[in-house]
């Protein structure tokens, strides 16, 4: 039972970074059609930041403000310069586009940064918890409650701010709301700023856990875009549910069957996810018309 | 007599691999020669699947994968040449391909991206877990093709490389004349109405998933052997092979010199092949450079290098 605890911690831990970055991918998708595979790169662009900063003197929470701030003007930055000038473009170019941009960003932070592996100390000290034979880090409660903090703010600013309604009637139809005089060009741009911001957030948070390297980027894109295929692609509650989902699935597998597989598991699901529900669990259904 | 536009692909692809030796200035490019055949066979077979039919695939590394373990794991357990051990690899991605595809090819854009990137990073894990079987991800030595012992024995002697680069060529040619082929026959004709559309396509009386699933088993047989030819010139082969770093490479040698053409995307092989070993003294700046390569094409040249090169050529010719 114990047992059970402690894998359900690890995995709502990670679940919760995965929710994060499917959310960053969902905000995208919606304002712009673009699967940004470089959504991983603002994590850690997060912590290499917050590390760095570190480093250099500044306290921590500043040296994490500034590494969100900067990576939420590179987001800005991105779409401006790679994905703006190839709207339009077929898929399979924009998939290009957004993992060149991901290896760019990759080698940039091995130049600009270094190639080891970095933590700093969790926020609340390193001192484990203990609940019912199971121990939690403060750090993992740290994680967990800056997502939640994250969900219930963008809920938030989707249902009661203008702004918000105005990204959600882009995601709806983009010709409609230009129509109806919303910029959404400018909703584009505040939308990769928004992803990116919430990407290197889940960076900071999770770096005291899982170390951070400039290469972690493309396997967090990835798990973090399974995450968000698993809870339909494009629904900010399936992203969270399908965070938490793909989290604990992969500590439980880590657990119980294999940890060598525990990575499997996120493809394994999309696959057969696809094959049954080609929606995802909370996706809408769409009608083809011809 | 008028040629034809594929003999005068075919033509100009053969000329360049006779003609390049003479230009090498050591023996060391006849191996960046035969790297970039060995890359273009697997592009040849992705222009078959995103340039004639438009189905996405982010994980075709991972017939490179099985293609390059059969020639590593064949020779040694099955006891049968290597050679065998290309045609058994190329079968059995044939079948892989034949038995996930079609139920994969139903999906379009992202959804069939990711779907083929999570079977290629499958694979590609299941050959770097399953280390009593393939060494794991130090990766695993490869038995020798026995040509060069052959050929001495006739009275040839070349190098390792001078022989790659022939083979490699000679498999690449063959594998550019079959797509070139399949351009102008009945199943390329269908395979490009249903790029076009595919409602348009069925409506025409065209079997659609039929032709989807011919074109995923022809272009995973080519990066098969692309995988098995790697492996016997490496005589090494890690996981990486079937990686999703390797995928994403294969994509964007495709889409980067032109993915509706063979020869563009041959072209598309050959830079992205060789411009890490010209880099080499700006290896840290490796990654930004191929990545900025990656988003200034696709921006300012949708088509590809080779296509917006000549229409560019062809517009001045014209004035």
């Amino acid at each position: 039972m114990s047992d059970l605890l402690q894998f359900l911690f690890s995995g709502l831990t990670v679940g919760a970074v995965y929710a994060l970055l499917a959310l960053g991918f969902t905000i995208i998708f919606n304002a712009s059609d673009v699967v940004n595979f470089a959504q991983g790169e603002f994590v850690m662009l997060g912590g290499m930041g917050t590390v760095f900063g570190i480093a250099a003197g500044l306290p921590v929470p500043l040296a994490a403000l500034a590494a969100i701030m900067g990576t939420a003007f590179l987001g800005v930055a991105l779409n401006k310069l790679a994905i703006e000038p190839a709207r339009g473009a077929p898929v399979v170019s924009v998939i290009i586009i957004t993992i060149g941009a991901a290896i760019f960003i990759q080698g940039a932070a091995s130049v600009l940064f270094d190639k080891q592996i970095h933590r700093y100390p969790g926020f609340s000290g390193e001192r484990a918890l203990h609940f019912g034979g199971a121990t939690l880090l403060p750090q993992s409660l740290w994680v967990m409650s800056g997502a939640a903090m994250i969900f219930v703010a963008l809920w938030v600013f989707f249902t009661r701010s203008l702004t918000g309604k105005a990204m959600l009637a882009t995601s709806n139809n983009r010709l409609a709301a230009a129509l109806v005089g919303i910029n959404t060009r400018y909703i584009m741009t505040l939308s990769f700023g928004l992803s990116a911001a919430i990407g290197a957030f889940a960076g900071v948070l999770v770096t005291p856990i899982t170390m951070t390297a400039y290469n972690v980027g493309i396997g967090l894109a990835l798990s973090g875009f399974a995450a968000a295929m698993l809870g339909g692609l494009g629904n900010p509650v399936g992203a969270l549910v399908g965070g938490l989902l793909l989290g604990i699935l992969e500590a439980l597998t880590a657990g119980y069957i294999s940890s060598q597989y525990k990575d499997a598991v996120a493809f394994i699901l999309i696959i057969l996810l696809l094959f049954f529900m080609p929606q995802g669990l909370f996706g809408s259904k769409h009608a083809e018309r011809v | 007599m008028r040629l034809k536009p594929k003999h005068i692909s075919l033509l100009v692809l053969f000329v360049l691999i006779v003609m390049a030796p003479l230009f090498f200035p050591s023996g060391f490019y006849y191996r960046v020669g035969a790297l970039i055949f060995i890359n273009a066979i697997a592009v040849t077979g992705l222009v078959i699947l995103i340039g004639y039919a438009g189905q996405i695939s982010l994980g075709h590394a991972g017939f490179v994968g099985i293609g390059a373990y059969s020639c590593a794991l064949a020779p040694v357990h099955l006891g049968i040449s290597p050679v065998f051990a290309i045609a058994l690899g190329a079968a059995l991605s044939a079948g892989l391909a034949w038995i996930v595809g079609r139920p994969i090819l139903k999906l379009h854009g992202y959804y069939l991206g990711v779907a083929t990137l999570g079977l290629g990073i499958l694979i590609s894990m299941v050959l770097a877990n399953e280390a009593q079987w393939t060494g794991g991800p130090d990766g695993i030595a490869v038995p020798d093709l026995g040509l060069r012992g052959l050929l001495r024995d006739w009275g040839f002697r070349v190098s390792a490389g001078e022989l790659w680069y022939w083979l490699a060529g000679a498999v690449l040619i063959a594998g550019a004349w079959l797509a070139l082929n399949l351009f102008d026959s009945p199943t390329g004709r269908a395979l490009r109405a249903l790029h076009g559309s595919d409602v348009a396509a069925r409506t025409m009386g065209i079997d659609v998933p039929r032709h989807k699933l011919h074109a995923f088993v022809i272009s995973a047989v080519y990066a098969s052997v692309s995988g098995s030819l790697l492996a016997l010139m490496n005589r090494l082969v890690t996981p990486d092979v079937a990686g999703f770093m390797h995928s994403v490479h294969l994509v964007t040698m495709t889409v980067l010199g032109g993915v509706g053409s063979v020869l563009g995307a041959i072209f598309g092989a050959t830079i992205l092949t060789a411009l890490p070993q010209v880099l080499t003294v700006f290896h840290q700046y490796e990654h930004m450079v191929l990545g900025l390569v990656m988003i200034l094409v696709m921006i300012f040249m949708p088509d590809g290098l080779l296509p917006s090169l000549l229409k560019r050529f062809r517009g001045r010719a014209g004035k």
